[in-house]
């Protein structure tokens, strides 16, 4: 390899190799897009109903606000840690707009600390992981249990259920014919997560850190300040997802949206975000978001249970990590017998 | 002076300080807290998390996690208690070989698949709690088995009581003593340190780290199996979400004990205290009016508060280059 | 072992090297850095496998799949680096793997502590086997490392670089020690680059090259001048192209800085076009000083002055924006971020150049890759090719260029050619004393002597966190340097 590269004029280093069509034609995400397209499809011929529009439009539902977990995961992912208290920051936001709710608040008011609970739920683990330097996993399994915990005080076996009318905009209303406001908002909040991510030094500094956090930090990258923004972003992106999961159900339960950290974290990884940091992009995980929705839809077309369906979640999340590492096991088995 | 702070900077002295101190505080109030009769309660009920939290204490110091385990006792739980309904006649010696067998082989595939494919333990464990889980619901269909369905026999083994301590306080003795053993003065135990402390300096002394994690995980397993069926039988019922966020306790138990996450650190007396410390809260709180509710925030925030003392004691001291004097040699 | 091959992705590590080694006989290994020596003791010990070449232990073949198999066959190694268990005690560091069994077959602590103090007691090493191996010196711990190789009861004993951090009172300590060995029947491969060792305790070499083998024999059969020429392959005095640099007015100036525990009272004074050497044994803080002086860790008090203006670095981002850049000595964990490609690497501390208002333009980033690949003659397929890819010496280049970039007044250059091969080692230096000439300041820490007396204009020594020496170029011999680096008088072999 080396030699090859020796032999090259040093006067000429081209900046890549491939053409842009050639890298994308071989890339994770037109893979992604296939199965994407090979469940739609086969979930056309399944059920009549599938191709409805407005059918289309309920399954957006089923994702979008995890789809929003999973943008933000995305960067905690790629700069090499993991916020395993997102769906506790939900419960968590949820109970303090039904609190807020019961005395009397606004829809704008209870919107505001929706997003607020979550930011400040972010800036604990950020404070935690970024400045104490814990390491992520035990210390957001500590804010998981922190968070929901605290929703549990405050709520026992109560239920929240009285919400302003104009709340139920967030979670139920539309943006524009078929397209829902949150799946509106989950496509802007993607291509800004994209031009962050790809376009940014920001961005770039994320991926520094994720690969190798001490020669990012020799580079003069602030890794502190890095990580700790993307644990921002996780509790500001539950906040946001707790808004509209408070708004579309109308009622909050100390144990709402368990488990979606799970999800989130699936998304990611089915998109291509490696779990050692560094890797992965934007692109990949909105794919892997549709790819989700797509067979928990088909599945519930179905009448597949939910806990069956998340089954399913575990298996590819493993599945989608082992297959090319198995791929690569036997072909360098292959190599060596040869 | 030197022996007192030494013995005071270790883990095991602070946490049975810790849990004296609690008991003290919980007896003033309500006496009867303290009575032997009621401490072997406390410890009769702390006893599946003792076990399940040694079990994950080896995986933790292979430098691993294993969020799997509470799914794996649901799992197996159930399983044992359908063949319980279904089959009356099967002895219960049967059901606790296939509860370990069961367990051994779910910690198994976790294992396998972080030696053999080298994914990380939490993505493996996050995917398979969730699959253990969701099979316990469709070999159920949901329904949940009660004590009626179950047989006297089935049920009454772990409460028999040994010399005046039940068989499940008998069994958590146990696990602490081959734990014990297991950790300190066999191969494998150390080896769970060595691969965890220093993966690269194990391979030099001819340890195989990718065959220790795994035992670790069939360990972890094979406990996580049993306690499925001291669970079930102990609350006379199987349902799905049996022991749901149990895991987290169990890491909380490890990290309280002075388990190092960054693996290589701990021993089976501070995990032993740590599970024990969680109990005697556990158990305190309806004493002492506090709502059940409460529990998951506490855990949630001594989880944290353990893990930023584990974090101080573990920064990494410089190489001390100056030196007073030349070194006698 | 003969014809023994390892090759790595982008590197031919070892090709067809063959290698005897004699009970009751000391043989030296000796090469430079990246020859090959390390991944034949690796291949010996059974991390690695190799390609191809067998081994054979009295005329019988062996192989060694596992580091267990290696040990059971009778071979034990010393490491380079000692890999050994901060978090354990002393007796379970040297007793790892096969620690003594009681009739149960359980671990006998008892016996495992007498038998860990017997040993240490026999090589003269007063350490308790109870203390934990973190609170020991480094010193310390190589003893520790050769107590754990002597209790396996070994044939073949392979000791690599043994002396690199050891003071010159306990490399005569260790000799004894060899003495023993020698005595007791054991083969001893002992792996070295410092001449005067070799002659002091082996009777056989071998010398490696490039990953090759290029000699081998009696070495009362050979003359000093014989090997050196064989493992460089050419003359000495050839090999540093020093250009004379016109030295200009003070740069950095360094007053009293000092570290809790590493480094005490370090002042220096750096004048652009200058070429300052950092010489010194491995950890006596030279690495640490320059770390605190990049930001990296916090000194405790002393004053550092640019270009006349007091600066105050509190991370490595301060001190580049000051103008202060430093090259790393563990270039895939500090320097590059070989995952990433050679464009991203050298635009990461220039991204606020390149790109405008926080927004990257590749376009400028390909521009400044290039410009910096080109100038330091970068051998490399693409600019978008991961630097993980390249080989030692490339990749060093990525990490010098990366630095240029950011148009620094000075750069530290911690053991800037280690573990490269001698083309890139040339290229690395012709680089560097261009660099002064164009006016640039330069710090140089290396422990290779024959570096520091080539490159520097001044050498600072340095000998357990505290400054040992400042020595002129003219007339400065190896003698002298070695002198203060160990602190002995006599140490001048």
């Amino acid at each position: 390899m080396s030699d090859q590269s020796a032999a090259l004029s040093p006067r000429h280093i081209p900046d890549r190799l491939d053409g842009p069509l050639k890298r994308a034609l071989k890339s994770w995400e037109m893979l992604l897009l296939a199965v994407a397209i090979a469940i739609a499809i086969a979930n056309s011929l399944a059920s009549p109903y599938f191709l409805d529009p407005w059918n289309l439009s309920d399954a957006t539902f089923n994702f979008t606000e995890k789809a929003i977990l999973a943008l933000a995961m995305t960067f905690v992912i790629i700069s090499g840690e993991i916020d395993l208290s997102v769906a506790s920051i939900i419960a968590l936001a949820s109970t303090a707009m039904g609190a807020a709710a019961a005395a009397g608040a606004g829809t704008p008011v209870l919107f505001l600390i929706g997003l607020g609970v979550g930011l400040v739920c972010g800036l604990f683990n950020g404070f935690l992981v970024a400045k104490l330097g814990l390491p992520a996993i035990v210390a957001t399994i500590g804010t998981m249990s922190l968070y929901r915990g605290i929703a549990y005080v405050v709520l026992g076996d109560q239920v929240y259920k009285n919400y302003p009318a104009d709340f139920a905009v967030f979670g139920q209303g539309y943006a524009v014919w078929i397209f829902s406001i949150e799946f509106v908002t989950f496509l802007v909040l993607a291509v800004i997560a994209g031009v962050v991510l790809h376009k940014t030094i920001f961005g770039r500094q994320v991926y520094a850190v994720g690969n190798n956090a001490l020669a990012a930090r020799f580079s003069g990258v602030k890794v502190q300040r890095i990580k700790f923004i993307v644990f921002l972003m996780t509790g500001a992106a539950a906040g946001l997802a707790s808004v509209m999961l408070t708004s579309r159900l109308g009622s909050t339960r100390p144990s709402i949206a368990v488990g979606w950290e799970l999800d989130a974290v699936t998304m990611a990884v089915l998109g291509g975000v490696g779990i050692n940091g560094g890797t992965g992009n934007i692109l990949g995980v909105v794919i892997a978001a549709f790819v989700m929705g797509l067979v928990t839809f088909g599945l519930g077309l179905l009448n597949v249970p939910g806990i069956v369906m998340s089954i399913f979640m575990g298996l590819m999340l493993i599945l989608v990590i082992a297959l090319p590492l198995v791929v690569q096991r036997i072909n360098s088995h292959r190599r060596i017998a040869r | 002076m030197n022996t007192l702070r030494s013995l005071l900077a270790r883990r095991e002295a602070l946490l049975v300080l810790a849990c004296l101190l609690l008991l003290a505080a919980i007896t003033a109030r309500f006496p009867a807290f303290s009575t032997p009769h009621n401490l072997a309660g406390v410890f009769n009920d702390t006893s599946i998390l003792i076990m399940m939290a040694l079990g994950q204490s080896a995986v933790i110091l292979t430098k691993s996690i294993d969020l799997s385990v509470a799914a794996n006792v649901a799992l197996t739980g159930m399983t044992v208690a359908m063949l319980n309904h279904l089959a009356p006649g099967l002895p219960v010696v049967v059901l606790i070989v296939v509860a370990l067998g069961m367990g051994m082989l779910l910690g198994a595939i976790n294992g396998f698949l972080v030696w053999w494919l080298d994914i990380p333990a939490i993505v493996v464990t996050l995917g398979t709690m969730t699959i253990f889980r969701g099979l316990a619901f469709v070999e159920s269909g949901g329904a949940w088995v009660n004590a009626h369905e179950m047989s006297p026999t089935f049920l009454e083994l772990p409460r028999a009581l040994v010399l005046g301590l039940p068989v499940l306080s008998w069994v958590g003795i146990l696990a602490i003593v081959l734990a014990a053993t297991l950790f300190t003065r066999t191969g494998l135990g150390r080896a769970f340190y060595a691969t965890g402390g220093n993966a690269v300096a194990a391979v030099y002394a001819g340890i195989d780290i990718g065959k220790t994690r795994f035992l670790a995980f069939v360990l972890s397993g094979t406990v996580a199996g049993l306690c499925g069926y001291l669970w079930v039988s102990r609350y006379a019922v199987a349902y799905v979400d049996v022991a749901s966020g149990f895991e987290l306790d169990t890491i909380a138990a490890c990290v309280i004990g002075g388990v190092s996450t960054i693996g290589g650190v701990g021993t089976v007396g501070g995990v032993v205290l740590g599970a024990l410390f969680l109990g005697i809260i556990k158990n305190a709180l309806p004493v002492i009016g506090i709502s059940p509710f409460w529990q998951m925030a506490i855990s949630g925030a001594i989880i944290i508060a353990a893990v930023v003392i584990n974090a101080r004691g573990e920064r990494v001291k410089g190489r001390v280059i100056l030196r007073r004097k030349e070194l006698p040699l | 072992m003969t014809g023994i091959s390892k090759t790595f992705p982008g590197v031919k590590a070892l090709s067809d090297v063959a290698l005897e080694l004699r009970p009751g006989h000391v043989t030296a290994l000796i090469g430079e850095n990246g020859a090959g020596k390390s991944t034949l003791v690796k291949i010996l010990t059974g991390i690695y496998q190799p390609d191809g070449g067998s081994i054979q232990i009295d005329g019988k073949e062996v192989t060694l799949p596992t580091a267990e198999a290696a040990q059971g066959l009778g071979i034990t190694a010393i490491h380079q680096e000692t890999v050994l268990f901060d978090e354990l005690t002393v007796a379970e560091n040297i007793y790892i793997g096969h620690q003594p069994r009681n009739r149960y077959g359980l671990i006998d602590w008892v016996a495992m502590h007498a038998r860990a103090a017997a040993i240490l007691h026999g090589i003269d090493a007063p350490i308790s086997t109870r203390t934990r191996l973190k609170d020991l010196s480094i010193a310390q711990r190589h003893l520790v490392a050769i107590a754990r190789a002597l209790s396996i009861d070994a044939r073949i004993v392979i000791m690599d670089e043994p002396t690199a951090a050891l003071s010159y009172k306990e490399v005569e300590e260790l000799f004894g020690i060899i003495d023993r060995l020698k005595k007791a029947g054991k083969a001893i491969l002992f792996i070295s680059h410092k001449f005067e060792e070799v002659w002091q305790i082996c009777e056989y070499f071998a010398v490696f090259r490039d990953g090759g083998q290029v000699g081998a024999g009696r070495l009362d059969e050979v003359s000093h001048a014989d090997l050196v020429k064989m493992m460089v392959g050419r003359d000495v005095t050839q090999a540093f192209p020093k250009l004379p640099a016109e030295i200009g007015e003070v740069v950095l100036k360094v007053d009293g800085y000092c570290h809790p525990t590493e480094f005490d009272q370090v002042s220096l004074e750096l004048r652009r076009g200058e070429i300052l050497g950092l010489y010194g044994l491995v950890g006596a803080g030279r690495s640490e000083f320059c770390q605190a002086l990049f930001g990296v860790t916090r000194p405790s008090a002393g004053m550092v002055t640019l270009s006349g203006k007091p600066i105050t670095v509190r991370s490595p981002s301060d001190a580049i924006d000051a103008g202060i850049v430093y090259v790393p000595e563990e270039r895939g964990r500090h320097g590059a971020i070989t995952a990433m490609s050679i464009a991203s690497n050298i635009s990461l501390p220039s991204l606020k150049v390149t790109s405008r208002r926080n927004f990257l333009r590749m376009a400028e980033e390909f521009d400044l890759a290039r410009k910096y690949a080109e100038r330091l003659d970068l051998r490399a397929a693409s600019l978008s090719q991961p630097v993980g890819t390249l080989s030692g010496g490339n990749q060093q280049k990525v990490v010098i260029g990366k630095w240029l970039a950011t148009l620094p007044k000075v750069i530290i250059l911690d053991e800037p050619t280690k573990g490269i091969d001698i083309g890139s080692k040339a290229a690395v230096h012709a680089f560097m004393s261009q660099l002064a000439v164009e006016g640039l300041a330069v710090i140089m820490v290396s422990s290779e002597i024959p570096e520091i007396l080539g490159m520097s204009d001044r050498v600072i020594v340095m000998r357990e966190g505290r400054m040992a020496g400042v020595f002129e170029r003219e007339g400065l011999t190896p003698e002298a340097l070695v002198r203060a680096a160990t602190g002995n008088k006599e140490a001048a072999a």
